[in-house]
């Protein structure tokens, strides 16, 4: 047999780029797909969650008596019945799914309760009675690093610094990246600008809350069926957190209806789980939109300081930042990432970045989409905007200028290779879009942005079925089309039409290990792995083809669907199809499966650039976006219609975070919008059509050149908009969201100014 | 010798310099040799790293070929979303 | 407390349930009927996942009784295609790749409905206000709009 093993990106494909239907499409289209909510089981109770009023209260006594006596109640857990775990990573998972001493934010589970009707459940909640002694909070960045600031967590002293600190802190770590003397690049600068900046909290608005369905008996073995971007991830998770063997919980994914980095952890199913082993019946807990604010995701509100230095033909001298993130009641605030990414787009020979991350009385963050790249990438593009008009230079130009391309050492440190950094900017500069006129109170606002993309553990199977069509069993909870673009890549790989392979999700006892679909990983890594394994299952067809004919395997050769002789050397055979070689299956050895199994590297990072034209109304403050264009590197395009609406998703989500949404919390450290109401996520009305154009830089890493897709693009659009809305007002705005009260603010003060 | 790169919090508990020379070659003797050299560094390689071996990020994976002219990077432990 | 027996049709068919007065219409669909096509993204009927019509109206189930179903006329995502045959909407919804998770598309498709039966012309504007009641959070709205003017389009010719 003869495979094509090298890097294939100048490769010409026959599907890989096309546009088919996606394999799940008639089932979402009709109502039928089923999400984590849409399940039942015989028996089954309902299961709720008690959650704290407070922001941060020592938690007295829980007495549950009243509830447990009331007819329809079968199960109660509280903190008494989750064992503090001995892995420190599932540590403050266990503190945050069921409160332990103290509540540390509006909205912590304090109590759960499985009952056989929602009505019955309610009224037991109302009849737990907890006694708080309520404790002093904080709830912004800066505040909670103060000294003297309510502290969370006692013994938590600061990590990272370069003296041991004494004293208790809400700072848990402080991140440092950076390569040269930043001291001395300054002073090769020209032109200094230092600014300060902030960003409020946003939640990632999957539409589809939180929901399981957890079975599990006294014994220990259990099914739980749930919406999450990882059902390993899950499966790993509570089974340490309930003490059970890993093998013995199934996950099954469902459909899931958008996660956006949120549904990475677990909140309700170690509870589901905890109920449904007391009461020996399945339990199923479905989030209310109030809960998912209050206690699910969102990322970090940050506050930042950023200072970019260039000598007056406009190279970038010096950069420092320092970024202060809150990520919530828990350590891990994306921080580290931010720093990393913040100056990730630029040539840099002194550059600085310092992350703080910060314990708050809020939910514990979850990732966001390219956790941390957004906010800092919104500082530091404001900055070079800034920088790039008083240097007299065009944005674009500039950013080309003291872009990163191949060989650069990245602010982060590694050595970037073929990236697709200047390709946007150069095609940004000749779109229709940036030679278009605006009109009066109308601004236009570029920004660049980065993310790594990741790779990761990926286990895919792929069954030739005895009348030739495949089975294609991958571990990555679909997010946005994914079956569709492993569907393509193994029909490609294969020779196959496209309806020829089904793609499922298989559950947690189906296949080895899967890491979460995450970090734009799921087409990189599963993709990867769906081509290894066609190729595996290739390898095997020509073997049993060779059988037949009686030549050796390296004789044959597999094109277009067919294994065939290699060469006319190796004899005169007629070429077999997957049909007829899947037919004799039986005969020739046995079922043919291919299988890849892998820790993936080479996810190739990527970089986008986007243009977007706002107008501001002067008397209201109201930002209205008027036009959006979205330049991303995608590598190779599996299936460009999905690829398109990671680009076009991830700026809208990026136009809500800078013109709309944040939590608010009021003097009492309680979450005062927690709802679609008053978090308004972007709606149809507010927008333009999103225009897209996919460039296509090959990543090396891959067998078709993939680089991940969906992240980098709500790096550029926070900064991209406030330049837009900052040239449209004829202010710089530094504040996030740029909702009408603060934009008119800044107008009023430049003005009286 | 390998040259390897420690992100810039860790330069404390490498005695004050974040750029080392490493007779290493792969990911686990790497580990190996830092967490030897520089008990200090311990809780943070337990807390997990990410590796960039010449450009490429690695994670978890011991068997990683690193080249004596590699350079390699030894960052924070990253999470997506 | 004793429940109320209900009489009501649904996608043209005849249903009878019997729900408590304080269960929403949504909570009889998903729990009662098997009905799971309506989502519950909110509750509050700020995210639309949950339209239906009633007597040919658009409304949020989730802020509509199940007792005030008696006599009605009820439309869900259930009904929307006519055996195998798909409505357009459906057909240019899949065409378009106008979803992605895929958790908003039945709210979008009955509301689209409904916009397409009130005003079988529209431009992209009533589009968009058409269905700003409608949430969806992957897609941002980009494709959801073409797919419907498209559908449109082809129901006219029809």
């Amino acid at each position: 047999m003869s495979l094509q093993t090298e890097t294939e990106t100048k490769r010409s494909f026959n599907q890989i780029g096309t546009r088919p239907v996606r394999p799940d499409g008639i089932d979402k289209v009709t109502g039928r797909a089923r999400f984590g909510a849409d399940m039942e089981m015989p028996g089954m109770l309902h299961g709720l969650v008690l959650r704290s009023p407070h922001p941060h209260a020592k938690v007295k006594s829980i007495d549950i008596s009243r509830a447990a006596k009331l007819a329809g109640v079968k199960a109660i857990v509280t903190r008494d019945d989750f064992k503090m775990p001995k892995d420190k990573d599932l540590v403050d998972i266990c503190a945050n799914i069921m409160a332990r001493d103290k509540v540390l934010y509006d909205g912590h589970a304090v109590a759960a309760v499985a009952a056989t009707t929602k009505a019955i459940a309610r009224e037991a909640l109302k009849r737990i009675k907890v006694e708080y002694e309520i404790l002093p909070h904080v709830t912004d960045v800066d505040e909670a690093m103060k000294p003297g600031a309510p502290i969370l967590h006692k013994g938590m002293r600061t990590g990272g610094m370069d003296t041991k600190p004494r004293k208790d802190s809400n700072v848990v770590k402080r991140y440092k990246f950076g390569h040269g003397d930043v001291e001395k690049g300054f002073k090769q600068a020209d032109i200094v600008i230092e600014r300060s900046f902030k960003t409020a909290a946003t939640h990632q608005g999957y539409i589809e809350p939180h929901a399981c369905l957890a079975s599990i008996g006294p014994d220990g073995q259990g099914d739980l069926w749930v919406c999450t971007q990882g059902h390993y991830m899950v499966r790993n998770v509570c089974a340490g957190l309930l003490g059970l063997d890993v093998s013995q919980l199934r996950v099954t994914a469902s459909e899931i209806g958008g996660g956006f980095g949120g549904k990475t952890t677990v909140f309700i199913e170690p509870l589901a789980l905890a109920l449904s082993r007391k009461a020996n019946r399945p339990v199923k807990m479905v989030m209310s939109r109030d809960e998912v604010f209050r206690a699910t995701g969102p990322t970090s509100s940050t506050s930042m300081d950023v200072k970019i230095g260039a000598t007056k033909d406009g190279r970038i001298t010096a950069a420092h930042a320092e970024l202060r993130f809150q990520g919530g009641a828990f350590a891990g605030s994306p921080v580290s990432m931010g720093a990393m990414t913040a100056f990730a787009c630029y040539d840099l020979k002194n550059v600085q970045s310092i992350g703080y991350d910060v314990v708050t009385n809020r939910p514990k963050q979850a990732a966001y989409r390219a956790p941390g790249a957004p906010m800092a990438a919104f500082a530091v593009e404001s900055v070079i905007d800034e920088l790039a008009s008083k240097l007299g230079m065009d944005g674009l130009e500039f950013r080309i200028l003291n872009a990163a391309g191949e060989g650069t050492k990245s602010s982060y440190g590694p050595t970037f290779g073929p990236i697709g950094l200047k390709t946007t900017l150069e095609k940004a500069k000749s779109h229709a879009h940036n030679k278009a006129k605006l009109g009066k109170n109308q601004g236009r606002g570029i920004a660049c942005g980065f993310w790594f993309n990741f790779a990761g553990n990926t286990c895919v199977s792929l069954n030739l079925q005895l009348d030739g069509t495949i089975a294609l069993s991958v571990g990555t909870p679909d997010i946005g089309g994914s079956r569709a673009s492993m569907s393509l890549m193994a029909a490609e790989e294969l020779g196959v039409p496209y309806d020829k392979v089904r793609t499922i999700v298989a559950d947690t006892a189906s296949l080895g290990y899967n890491d979460v679909t995450d970090g734009s990983r799921t087409t990189f890594a599963a993709g990867l792995a769906t081509i290894e394994a066609a190729r595996d299952a290739i390898g095997k067809m020509c073997g049993r083809a060779a059988k037949v004919w009686g030549i050796p395997a390296d004789a044959v050769k597999w094109e277009n669907g067919y294994a065939k002789p290699a060469g006319p050397n190796a004899g005169a055979f007629k070429p077999m199809s997957m049909a007829e070689i899947a037919a004799i299956a039986h005969k020739t050895g046995g079922p043919i499966a291919g299988h890849y199994e892998i820790n993936a590297d080479g996810a190739g990072v990527s970089f986008a650039t986007h243009i977007v034209d706002s107008e501001v109304d002067p008397e209201t403050g109201r930002v209205t976006i008027l036009r959006y264009t979205v330049l991303q590197d995608a590598g190779k395009a599996i299936h460009p219609d999905y690829v398109e609406g990671q680009y076009q998703g991830g700026a809208v989500q990026g136009i809500g975070w800078a013109i709309n949404e944040e939590y608010i919390y009021g003097e009492d450290g309680r979450l005062q919008n927690a709802g679609f109401l008053d978090y308004r996520i972007p709606v149809a009305s507010d927008l333009p059509m999103i225009d897209t154009v996919i460039l296509e830089i090959p990543n090396p890493g891959h067998p078709y050149g993939v680089r991940g897709v969906g992240e980098t693009s709500i790096v550029p659009p926070l900064a991209a908009i406030a330049n837009s809305v900052s040239n449209a007002a004829g202010v710089r705005l530094t504040e996030l969201p740029m909702s009408p009260p603060k934009v008119l603010k800044a107008i009023g003060e430049h003005n009286r100014a | 010798m390998a040259k390897v790169i420690l992100w810039g919090s860790l330069k404390k508990a490498v005695g004050g310099k974040t750029e080392l020379e490493l007779d290493v070659s792969d990911v686990r003797e790497l580990l190996d040799a830092l967490g030897e050299r520089y008990p200090k560094l311990g809780p943070q390689l337990d807390a997990g790293v990410s590796v960039s071996i010449d450009g490429t990020m690695v994670r978890d994976n011991l068997f990683v070929a690193i080249k004596p002219d590699s350079e390699v990077y030894v960052l924070p432990r990253m999470a997506g979303g | 407390m004793s429940q109320i027996h209900v009489s009501t049709t649904i996608n043209g068919d005849q249903a009878e349930f019997l729900c408590d007065a304080d269960e929403t219409l949504l909570d009889v669909l998903r729990d009662r009927l098997g009905l799971t096509g309506s989502k519950e993204g909110c509750g509050t009927g700020d995210c639309g996942a949950c339209s239906v019509t009633v007597d040919g109206r658009l409304v949020c189930s989730c802020l509509m009784l199940g007792a005030e179903a008696e006599g009605r006329e009820i439309g869900t995502i259930e009904g929307l295609a006519n055996g195998d045959e798909l409505h357009p909407l459906q057909t240019k919804f899949l065409e378009h790749a106008a979803l992605q998770c895929g958790i908003c598309t039945p709210g979008f498709l009955v509301a689209a409905k409904s916009l397409l039966e009130h005003n079988p012309k529209p431009t992209e504007t009533e589009v968009r206000y058409w269905l700003a009641g409608n949430l969806c959070r992957c897609t941002g709205y980009d494709k959801i709009v073409r797919a419907v003017m498209d559908a449109a389009k082809e129901m006219r010719k029809a």
